[in-house]
């Protein structure tokens, strides 16, 4: 489904002395099939804007469209119970909303509100269940029991499960070792890619963004403050640090080495060691021609 | 989160209001929520009036600002009023029509008893708004030091309040943000049947109760980690402090409730 976001503005308790100005006049089209990273500093409005792709919010101002789905300051939206089928949330820290007495009846639920036969909910579990990479023989038990990291996962099952065709993630990997991070965001990529979905994606992670984004939108203050593709945008080294965000390991790498020996490698989403051989081969040319 | 409801909130402001010894505050409307029932004569409430309203714009909070956060109240008022004027049954009749009698006593009785209640109610929301909830917490532990002799738990009611105001917010956001992840999964919480709609709240509670629980129990190894055993022998960051202006108003309120007796009919 296409997002388009038309002048949206946002309001926390409007005209009121704790008025709070989250979203101003943002503006920006996600193609259907994009993988997009949404970054920004704490307070930038990141949450607010995720909670209107699913209706929890409405814009103050503005226009919301959601593939047929319309969302407009002062017209209620009948649909928003199917709006919210297509679109899957994993909030941050999903493992705290989970409830049921056992992991199957847990991953069922969304389905279940969306009213899904029971069939088809039987037939999605267990390829949910390896898409998380998550044994069948725990379903019956009580979520509670799991691991922190293992409790994330079923709760991101529990998304999954919705089948959705928009699938925004708020900072999934929070809190996560290293090792679960990157399986996680591998997963969440593979699925992106099998099924075709729209994936937004809030992070701080610069490493993800450039890793798995094709499109980038840094928020500032509720505003949009740079739009584009990860590697375009991580040219731009002291615009981003003027909203205290870093450049990644990996582009910070090869910026140094174009300063140190002026080679230039454009980042194409290199392996390392086929980001070393490039940089041995290159090296090797420039001690040649001295 | 803020309604417009007042009660309970607190308004930072630096009068001298604020700056009392909580104990003050509490001893002084403690008294004066006693003594409002003495008031018997339009000369007593009008002098009780005048004190309520000093202290009230002694608080450099904007009037309007607290009328308006009582408005949930005015309710109660003008329902009180109500009941008084067709209930009581004294003096002349005044109007009558259809079925119902109006007595002038029935209007005197009914200004007097909700006239009451309004001073009550500012009076008392005055506290909260000029008191932190851990300075009442304080001042209320150090009132209530005396029944420690006859083995009252002090401290641990004391330590009890502030813990669960101090999570009060903390259980709203998580409310807040477990219901919109539930809601995202197609709970309904607004519409549909009522049974449909008691059910949808046994996937905000249990989630809730879990990290409720959690929080408790990381709270108090916490508290043991940094050494807590109870109450005896520990010291406290903020001392409370009778200063001569706590002395000034107390006597000064102490006249005030003197004068009302005189004014007594």
């Amino acid at each position: 489904m296409d997002i388009s976001f038309n002048q949206v503005s946002y309001t926390y308790q409007p005209n009121t002395p704790f008025e709070h100005h989250a979203l101003k006049d943002l503006s920006f089209t996600i193609p259907s099939g994009s993988f997009v990273a949404v970054v920004g500093h704490t307070g930038s409005g990141k949450s607010t804007l995720i909670q209107h792709l699913n209706g929890l919010l409405r814009p103050t101002a503005g226009k919301v469209q959601i593939g047929d789905y319309h969302l407009m300051a002062n017209k209620k939206v009948t649909s928003i119970k199917s709006l919210r089928k297509h679109v899957g949330v994993v909030f941050q820290y999903p493992e705290h909303q989970l409830f049921e007495e056992t992991i199957k009846k847990d991953i069922a639920f969304g389905p279940r509100n969306f009213n899904t036969p029971q069939a088809e909910i039987e037939k999605r579990i267990p390829e949910v269940m390896a898409a998380v990479n998550l044994p069948l023989a725990i379903l019956e038990r009580p979520p509670f029991d799991l691991s922190g990291g293992q409790m994330r996962r079923v709760a991101i099952a529990g998304v999954l499960a919705m089948d959705p065709s928009v699938l925004v993630l708020d900072e999934p990997t929070a809190g996560l070792d290293p090792k679960g991070q990157q399986q996680i965001m591998d997963m969440f990529y593979q699925l992106h890619q099998e099924k075709k979905l729209t994936t937004i994606l809030v992070t701080h992670s610069m490493e993800d963004a450039l890793r798995y984004a094709d499109h980038m939108i840094i928020l500032d203050h509720g505003s949009k403050y740079m739009e584009g593709r990860p590697v375009d945008i991580f040219k731009e080294k002291e615009k981003l640090q003027a909203v205290q965000l870093d450049l990644p390991e990996i582009i910070h790498f090869l910026r140094r080495i174009e300063e140190r020996f002026g080679i230039s490698i454009p980042y194409r989403k290199q392996t390392m060691a086929e980001l070393a051989t490039e940089i041995k081969t290159k090296l090797k040319g420039v001690s040649k021609h001295e | 989160m803020n309604n417009g409801i007042l009660i309970g909130q607190y308004v930072p402001s630096d009068s001298f209001i604020h700056r009392l010894d909580p104990r003050t505050k509490i001893m002084t409307i403690f008294f004066f929520v006693i003594f409002v029932f003495f008031a018997n004569s339009t000369l007593s409430y009008a002098w009780l009036t005048l004190f309520a309203l000093t202290v009230t714009f002694a608080t450099k909070i904007r009037f309007i600002f607290i009328l308006k956060g009582l408005t949930p109240v005015w309710f109660l008022i003008v329902f009180t009023f109500l009941l008084h004027l067709f209930v009581t049954k004294e003096g002349t009749v005044l109007i009558e029509a259809f079925a119902l009698k109006i007595y002038s006593g029935a209007i005197i009785q009914g200004v007097a008893i909700s006239f009451r209640f309004f001073l009550l109610i500012l009076v008392t929301s005055l506290l909260t708004l000029t008191t932190t909830p851990i300075e009442i917490t304080d001042a209320i532990e150090s009132l209530l030091h005396p029944l420690k002799k006859i083995k009252f738990p002090v401290h641990e009611l004391a330590l009890m309040m502030s813990i669960s105001l101090r999570f009060i917010p903390t259980l709203m956001q998580e409310t807040e943000k477990i219901s919109k992840a539930q809601a995202s999964r197609g709970v309904d919480f607004r519409t549909g049947p009522l049974k449909d709609r008691i059910q949808a709240v046994v996937p905000l509670l249990v989630p809730l109760f879990v990290s409720a629980f959690k929080r408790a129990e990381e709270l108090a190894m916490a508290m043991e980690a940094r050494g807590y055993q109870g109450g005896e022998g520990r010291t406290k960051l903020r001392e409370l402090k009778m200063e001569t202006i706590d002395i000034i108003s107390l006597i000064t309120f102490a006249v005030v409730i003197l004068v009302l007796f005189f004014l007594r009919t």
